[in-house]
């Protein structure tokens, strides 16, 4: 293409307003040619193969079972029910998961800033460690060499008479529901609601008189006589523990967990957080040093400085990161194909190999991720707003 | 007379006394507050118990016999046993360019080339390894040495070692392939480690044209290309990696058709190049954001039209602020080739979980994948040490 033109009209070709128009159409015809040579092949060789396009299978019955599941699931349900019970799976490991790991991740996160020359080297080993190392692998190592490896029901190993570990399952106590537990529910959601406005009132008192009216203390007090009214109603306690116990070749009472749900769980905490960990430092670091120096010279505690001065201004830089590891996570969690724990992935997997509807099931699992990402970036950002810094 | 007396004064010792003793260090680092020293003791038992743990299980319950008897099945995978001087040709190669790089470039290169020579030594000291492979492993750290040497001497060679870096991989397919000229070992017969290192370098080298221009079309001022692009970002970067590999393994076929066909390695490499693509996409992106407003100006200003502004203004600044952020894509694309194990790929990680359902070896898990993940953790640490490097020595990243 030549730069300096004499001609006093332009021709077509170099005209600002078409060349954009020009080069769209171009690009969209490309796509939409090789979108559609895809699509007559695959319409071509499912026909070939013998396989039709649709949705109605959801409603057929799956002929196979769901071993860990929270919702009742059984062989003569749909295969739409099934699917169902493998979103309810991902959400349920992403949901604990997503805790945990932030809470290791900020433990060790201020665990590498520490002052204690031991807790920073751990945690930086830590980090290293786990960042290094692919988490297939690592939900490889819990799965076949720790939660397989246990011993059998009979031969179990247990501590304290109330964890045990077989390679069937690991069974924590649990709680059982008694006949009270909705009035314990109500008053410890009263409970609750009146120790925040007793803390604030008290904490308002404080501020204007300037003297220690002890908030904290009159709080968990009044929390405390709250649950203390629900045992005079009630004289029953809300939730009976019940503790897991051996009988025959299987495990009575307790809640008993799959060894793919373990293994996964706890690589997927042990992964992220050691990317939460990294988040976190940053975000401690990035606050300016005059904060802390001003803290000190106000006379407040480390503790108090980490909780009210470094952590609220820490937390606006942590958020969009942490975000991203939060969908990592709830992505990753996609892995549990490799251990058999039945997630919508893995569930998905089962239905395509038995329908062989292969578009289909994909295309909803997709739509699954997508949705919960969504969903999660869509709950952070809220979060965001709140934590941002407030400007005039 | 005061005067006099003021200034012979001796100077006042600092009230700060920096010491530097080991009992000082202790009390400052593990014991300046009841915490701390309840901290400390609490950690010194928790090392305490994993160290000797671990020291039990490796030396006296562990049993390594089956990684040195599967050595060569995870290293190279099943290639066969009188073709595999290739893959030596190879590894020479590399260390021939290793070792030209090292003495033209110095600095952090030669941090790389350390590491990787004294790999090749622990690798060839290791009991069980054939003599066979120790004298190539010889040659190898020979030829670092001798191109060290060459390279130091003439630092005119820059220009034809990069270019030799870029030919390395067409080199390293043909001459793993063969394509008639050698012997044909298909890729079905490519595994282990090798096989790992080839799908990653695969698609770090084909995703990055595509993410360069996915990049530049996000930021297209033409809404038919943008949305193009946001939209196929996006909905790679929503879905897992898993569900990518799915469909290439089984929709890829189906919409080829039935004239190509091609087998299982090339459609995960596939899938790990669309994938990788929207990643890195996002990090040009970024890098393009980072080059403020002025240079687009300057260079318009100057008459340049986009293609020339693009490659010699903006792209060569945006890029080398995004070095960083790429190399740890790239380090994320490596760890996660493993994945190929769960459509049943034979790399690194797929060869453990066949190598510990062989009744041979029952009971091994534990062995087999702590060396896959040694492996990773070595070679990832490498290239985070390599990216920190470079972020040093670019100047980026410096607040």
């Amino acid at each position: 293409m030549k730069k300096h033109s004499t001609l006093m009209t332009t021709p077509f070709w170099r005209d600002k307003r078409v060349i954009p128009l020009l080069l769209q159409a171009i690009f969209a015809m490309i796509v939409i040619l090789i979108g559609t040579i895809f699509l007559l092949n695959a319409v071509e060789s499912m026909r070939q193969i013998g396989i039709s396009f649709g949705y109605d299978f959801l409603s057929k019955m799956a002929q196979f079972d769901i071993g860990d599941k929270i919702v009742s699931f059984s062989s003569t349900d749909t295969y739409g029910k099934a699917f169902f019970v493998g979103i309810l799976n991902t959400i349920r490991v992403a949901f604990i998961g997503i805790i945990f790991a932030t809470i290791l991740g900020f433990i060790v996160g201020v665990a590498r800033l520490s002052n204690n020359w031991l807790a920073r080297s751990v945690a930086s080993v830590y980090v290293e460690v786990f960042r290094n190392t692919p988490l297939l692998v690592q939900i490889f190592i819990w799965f076949y060499a720790v939660f397989l490896s246990f011993p059998t029901i009979e031969k179990s190993l247990n501590s304290f008479g109330l964890f045990f570990f077989s390679n069937r399952g690991t069974v924590i106590p649990w709680f059982e529901l008694t006949s009270s537990s909705f009035v314990w529910f109500l008053f410890l959601i009263a409970g609750l609601i009146l120790s925040v406005i007793v803390w604030k009132i008290k904490l308002n008192q404080q501020v204007e008189t300037g003297q220690n009216k002890y908030p904290f203390f009159w709080s968990i007090g009044s929390f405390i006589s709250s649950l203390a009214i629900a045992w005079l109603i009630t004289f029953e306690l809300p939730l009976l523990l019940s503790i897991p116990e051996i009988v025959g070749r299987g495990f009575v009472g307790g809640y008993t967990i799959g060894p793919g749900f373990c293994a996964l769980l706890v690589a997927l905490v042990m992964y992220t957080a050691s990317y939460i960990a990294e988040i976190v430092r940053g975000g401690i670091l990035a606050v300016s040093k005059g904060q802390v120096e001003a803290a000190k010279a106000l006379g407040l505690k480390s503790s108090t400085i980490l909780r009210l001065i470094i952590l609220p201004q820490a937390i606006r830089i942590i958020i969009p990161p942490l975000t991203s590891q939060y969908l990592n996570l709830i992505k990753n969690s996609s892995l549990a194909a490799a251990v058999a724990y039945p997630e919508i992935f893995g569930v998905g997997i089962t239905i395509l190999s038995q329908t062989g509807k292969s578009v289909e099931v994909i295309s909803i699992v997709i739509l699954v991720y997508l949705s919960m990402s969504l969903l999660t970036s869509l709950l952070m950002n809220i979060f965001n707003k709140y934590s941002q810094l407030v400007e005039r | 007379m005061d005067k006099n007396k003021l200034l012979t004064k001796k100077p006042q010792k600092s009230p700060y006394h920096p010491s530097t003793g080991t009992l000082d260090w202790l009390k400052k680092n593990l014991f300046s507050s009841w915490l701390n020293t309840i901290l400390t003791f609490v950690f010194a038992t928790i090392i305490t118990f994993i160290g000797i743990g671990s020291v039990k299980w490796i030396f006296l319950t562990a049993n390594w016999h089956v990684i040195s008897a599967n050595f060569r099945l995870l290293i190279v995978g099943q290639y066969p046993i009188a073709e595999l001087w290739r893959v030596w040709i190879c590894l020479t190669l590399v260390s021939f360019l290793i070792g030209l790089s090292w003495g033209l470039w110095k600095g952090t290169m030669g941090h790389l080339t350390i590491a990787v020579t004294s790999m090749y030594f622990i690798v060839g000291c290791l009991p069980f390894i054939l003599m066979e492979t120790r004298i190539w492993l010889l040659i190898n750290i020979a030829v670092i040495g001798a191109t060290y040497a060459v390279g130091k001497k003439w630092s005119k060679l820059k220009k034809s070692t990069l270019i030799g870096w870029f030919l390395m991989f067409p080199i390293t397919i043909f001459l793993l392939n063969g394509f008639g000229v050698l012997n044909h070992v298909g890729s079905n017969l490519w595994g282990g480690f090798l096989l790992t290192l080839l799908i990653a370098i695969v698609a770090i080298v084909f995703s990055f044209p595509i993410g360069l221009l996915l990049a530049l079309g996000r930021r297209s001022k033409l809404p038919i290309v943008r949305w193009f692009s946001i939209g196929y970002i996006e909905l790679i970067r929503g879905v897992p990696l898993i569900t990518i590999l799915f469909v290439a393994q089984l929709m890829l076929p189906l919409f080829l058709g039935n004239g190509i066909d091609i087998d299982n390695v090339f459609r995960a490499m596939v899938g790990f190049t669309l994938f990788t693509a929207a990643y890195l996409a996002e990090n040009i992106r970024g890098g393009l954001q980072s080059i403020p407003r002025g240079q687009f100006e300057a260079a318009e200003a100057l008459g340049l039209n986009t293609t020339i502004k693009m490659t010699f203004i903006i792209l060569p600044q945006a890029l080398r602020a995004v070095i960083p952020a790429m190399v740890g894509s790239f380090i994320g694309i490596f760890k996660d080739t493993s994945l190929v194990a769960i459509v049943g790929l034979t790399d690194l990680l797929g060869m453990g979980k066949n190598i510990i359902s062989n009744p041979e070896f029952l009971g091994t898990q534990m062995e087999v994948f702590i060396f896959v993940a040694l492996v990773f953790l070595i070679f990832c640490n490498l290239m985070s040490y390599a990216s920190r490097r470079i972020e040093q020595s670019l100047g980026v990243g410096k607040r």
